[in-house]
């Protein structure tokens, strides 16, 4: 068992389930054997990089791996989506957080809005091996951004997919399809969203009216995530909960969705020029003109001026 | 090599200044301020030593280092051999000749400093350690033959460090497992660049990852692995739990989640493990204090800590802001002379009510309220009172608040049978700092509530000594 946790975390697997949304199944025994449904992983992928939270979205135990899907839309989830198999994570460090509540409610909602499906799946699956009837709805703007769609199917008594433009599925947002359920009728005892912030305050509010019990799993910006810089704080019934230790799941009817939208807004401009950095920097890269080696190896030094 | 003066020829040098980097200057970078003694100086400041047969410094330092012995030892110039003195007590020397309060320990109770100003111990103290580690020749001790019994360390700051030093010396298989990335704790991600340079850290953990001490990163204890797990199916015959006090504490006033409030645990490790303050190299980044004004809250030393690398990060106007005077300030004595001597804006006897946003839900200003000192309370300083209709705005950007720190409970939540007390610290016996669960050991701030760096190297020596006993006699 030596060993294991400080040896780098290699990469046993990678492949794109939809432009930007890579999965990756990474070397993490320890993790792997620990983890539940909701937990989530810290990841650094070089020395210079920082510390970004992702959903253990699936593990194997035996074989010491653990899987991350993730999307690429900054600076270090794109540097994440540009390693393979044999390629590797410099720190991995989890499970972190509260697993999710996993009873037998009766009939669950589980609804998933972009990538939040991959992050929603392992929880599906934990309350549906508790004898839940599992109602899917998998939600994206378009067909080639749905993620995952038979792994849920064959984790759920129902499923719906529902896309923003009508490309695949049902036209329409996740909270219509929502809505369209509850008013036929159908016994909904308990609803899980995950996906993006305004996803799951529309769905709390479609909840709310009718008193259906719902868990939302928030996505505050991270550093440690063992509960020493209070930077995940979220507000909820109210009162400052640290969403690393105490979460990540909270009561939808009682989170501050505003004041998480404004948290995760903090760093908007070095994030942007973080990432235009970077994107100027894989062009070059990408470019097949020869550059220096060091540019390769350390992509957030950036490009250099080379006459 | 010199002859000792004649006692009163040692009263008439006067106290050796430690050089410093130009106020100005550094108050713009992450430079170390100190620059340390020379020969010349080191041994000049040593000179005035008076020599006391009974040496109040010694009592004064709460882990009894020798400190006339080393001070004869510089006289004479052997300078490993003061260094070598020094480590028989204190393994850090190099980083507590650096932060130690030494005002009110070996330094406060210095007979000099009754008539003269006391000795600079501290400043001579790093002298020696900075000599043996520059020289390349700290003697590394060679450990004992392997006992075959395996200790398991909970947190790398220094009461781990100093734990797994003396026991791997015994022979033991010392592992040292941290939840972050990098070794040596609040000495890594909290106490910043220009006043602890990270080098000297990472060359104490080297030393020790030379003696053979393994070093697991990225483990969580109570979440990767439990206490029981580490005793029962890791094989471990002991653990020691020295996790800090890492929890930050808030203020629970409105407006305390608006964007640009930071605990200064968050702040701090931004700026100094996460490098944010060299953003052109490192990625994670800090909410800008760039021609902005910053406000600390507190008057600690990491309160201190924060608002000198605000200033350093461009703030326009740097601020602390504590409830109490200056005389009951509990940070060290150089650092609120420095602050001073950087820019800093002391706002003492004013305390927060509530911090005002705008409707993006960034920090704009802090609704300040004026306090007066009343009556002594239980820590014997006398009670800030507020002054009633004193409030005003100040427009500030970026608040820190740094009040303190609690007990991080990841540890104890999962292990049960570990008595914990009302605030959540662990119990553990003073003399041997046993807790209640057989084979499990615990100390430095997590047991203290938040200390000092020579208090928790002090209880990982303390631990050490009694973990090699018990795994000696297996008596619990
Ligand atoms: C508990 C938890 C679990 C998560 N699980 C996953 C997962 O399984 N897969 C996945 O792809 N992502 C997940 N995320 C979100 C992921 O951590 C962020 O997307 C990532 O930190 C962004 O980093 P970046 O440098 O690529 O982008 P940045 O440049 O930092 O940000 C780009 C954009 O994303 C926003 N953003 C920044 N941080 C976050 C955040 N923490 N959450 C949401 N938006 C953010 C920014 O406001 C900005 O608009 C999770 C977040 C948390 C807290
Ligand atoms: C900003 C700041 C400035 C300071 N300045 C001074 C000063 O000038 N002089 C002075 O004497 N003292 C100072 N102190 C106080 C001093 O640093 C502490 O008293 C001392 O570091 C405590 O040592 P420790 O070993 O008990 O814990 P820490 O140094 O806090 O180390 C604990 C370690 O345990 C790790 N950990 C926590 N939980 C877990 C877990 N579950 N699993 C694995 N690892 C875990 C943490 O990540 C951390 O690395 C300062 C403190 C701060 C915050
Ligand atoms: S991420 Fe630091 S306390 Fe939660």
């Amino acid at each position: 068992m030596n060993q294991l946790a400080t040896s780098m975390f290699s990469i046993v697997e990678a492949w794109f389930l939809a432009p930007d949304i890579k999965l990756l199944k990474i070397q993490a025994p320890l993790i792997a054997r620990k983890r539940k449904a909701g937990q989530f992983v810290i990841v650094r992928v070089h020395e210079h990089g920082e510390r970004i939270p992702l959903t253990i979205a699936d593990a194997d135990p035996g074989l010491g791996t653990i899987t991350i899907i993730v999307q690429g839309i900054g600076k270090t989830t794109r540097q994440v989506n540009l390693l393979n198999a044999g390629d590797a994570l410099l720190d991995v460090v989890g499970p972190l957080g509260n697993p999710s509540d996993i009873r037998l409610f009766g009939s669950v909602a589980v609804i998933g809005g972009g990538v939040g499906t991959a992050i929603a799946y392992p929880t599906a699956v934990a309350l549906k091996e508790v004898g839940n009837f599992v109602i899917s709805i998998v939600g994206a703007r378009s067909k080639e951004l749905v993620i995952m769609e038979e792994e849920m199917r064959a984790t759920s008594d129902e499923l719906f997919v529902v896309t923003d433009d009508g490309s695949y599925g049902r036209q329409g947002l996740v909270t219509d399809m929502l809505r369209e359920l509850i008013e036929a009728g159908r016994s909904i005892d308990h609803v899980l969203a995950i996906g993006p912030i305004p996803m799951m305050q529309a769905v709390a509010e479609v909840t709310r009216p009718h008193k259906i019990a719902t868990t939302v799993s928030l996505n505050p910006i991270m550093v440690d995530g063992t509960g020493m810089c209070g930077g995940c704080r979220v507000l909820v019934g109210n009162e400052s909960r640290f969403a690393c230790v105490e979460g990540p799941e909270f009561n939808a009817h009682a989170v501050d969705f505003r004041m998480l939208a404004q948290r995760n807004r903090l760093y908007r401009s070095q994030e942007q020029a973080a990432l235009k950095k970077f994107e100027n920097w894989l062009q070059y890269a990408l470019d097949p003109t020869p550059c220096c080696q060091l540019e390769k190896e350390h992509p957030e030094i950036g490009p250099r001026s080379h006459t | 090599m010199a002859e000792r003066l004649p006692p009163k020829e040692r009263t008439k040098i006067p106290r050796q200044a430690m050089p410093e980097r130009d106020a100005l200057e550094r108050a713009h970078n992450f430079c170390e301020v100190n620059s340390g003694f020379d020969l010349a100086l080191a041994e000049k400041e040593a000179q005035r030593c008076l020599a006391c047969a009974d040496p109040k410094c010694v009592h004064g330092c709460p882990v009894g280092v020798k400190v006339r012995e080393v001070v004869d030892l510089v006289i004479e110039g052997e300078y490993l051999k003061a260094a070598a003195k020094l480590r028989e007590d204190n393994v850090l020397p190099a980083v507590t000749g650096r932060v130690c309060p030494q005002e009110t320990q070996c330094e406060g109770a210095c007979i000099l400093g009754k008539r003269f100003a006391p000795l600079a111990i501290g400043h001579i103290e790093r002298f020696v350690a900075d000599y043996e580690r520059q020289t390349g020749e700290a003697g590394l001790p060679t450990p004992a033959p392997p006992t075959g019994k395996k200790v398991a360390i909970v947190g790398s700051g220094p009461a781990g460090l100093s734990c797994a030093g003396d026991l791997i010396l015994k022979g033991h298989h010392v592992t040292v497992f941290e939840a972050l990335h990098e070794i040596g704790g609040v000495l890594l991600y909290g106490i910043p660049e220009f006043r602890l340079p990270k080098d000297i850290v990472q060359t104490e953990v080297a030393n020790l990852g030379r003696m053979g001490v393994e070093f697991q990163t990225n483990v969580v204890i109570g979440k990767t692995i439990t206490v029981d797990e580490l005793l029962n199916e890791m094989g471990y015959d002991a653990v020691f739990v020295a996790t800090g006090a890492g929890l930050p504490k808030f203020m629970n006033i409105p407006g305390e989640h608006l964007g640009g409030v930071y605990s200064a645990n968050e702040f701090l490790t931004r700026v100094n493990l996460m490098k944010a303050y060299d953003a052109d190299h490192y990625d994670s980044p800090v909410y800008s204090c760039a021609n902005r004004n910053v406000a600390i809250i507190g008057g600690g030393n990491t309160a201190m800590d924060g608002v000198r690398s605000a200033l350093r990060l461009g703030a326009k106007n740097a601020y602390i802001i504590y409830r109490r005077s200056e005389a009951e300030m509990p940070a060290r004595v150089e650092e609120v002379h420095h602050a001073k001597d950087e820019g800093v804006q002391f706002m003492t006897l004013h305390n927060p009510v509530e911090f005002i946003g705008n409707d993006e839900g960034f920090l704009t200003g802090m609704r300040l309220q004026k306090m007066e000192l009343g009556a002594p309370d239980d820590s014997g300083r006398r009670r800030p009172v507020p002054m009633p209709g004193s409030e005003f705005l100040l427009p500030i950007d970026v608040a820190v608040i740094a009040i303190g720190t609690g007990a991080n409970p990841l540890v104890q939540s999962t292990t049960p049978d570990m008595q914990t007390n009302k605030w959540g610290y662990i119990v553990a016996d003073e003399a041997t700092l046993r807790t209640t669960k057989r084979g499990v050991f615990a100390g430095g701030d997590i047991v203290s509530g938040s200390a000092t760096v020579i208090l928790a190297m002090g209880a990982g020596r303390t631990a050490a000594r009694s973990i090699h006993e018990f795994l000696n006699t297996g008596v619990w």
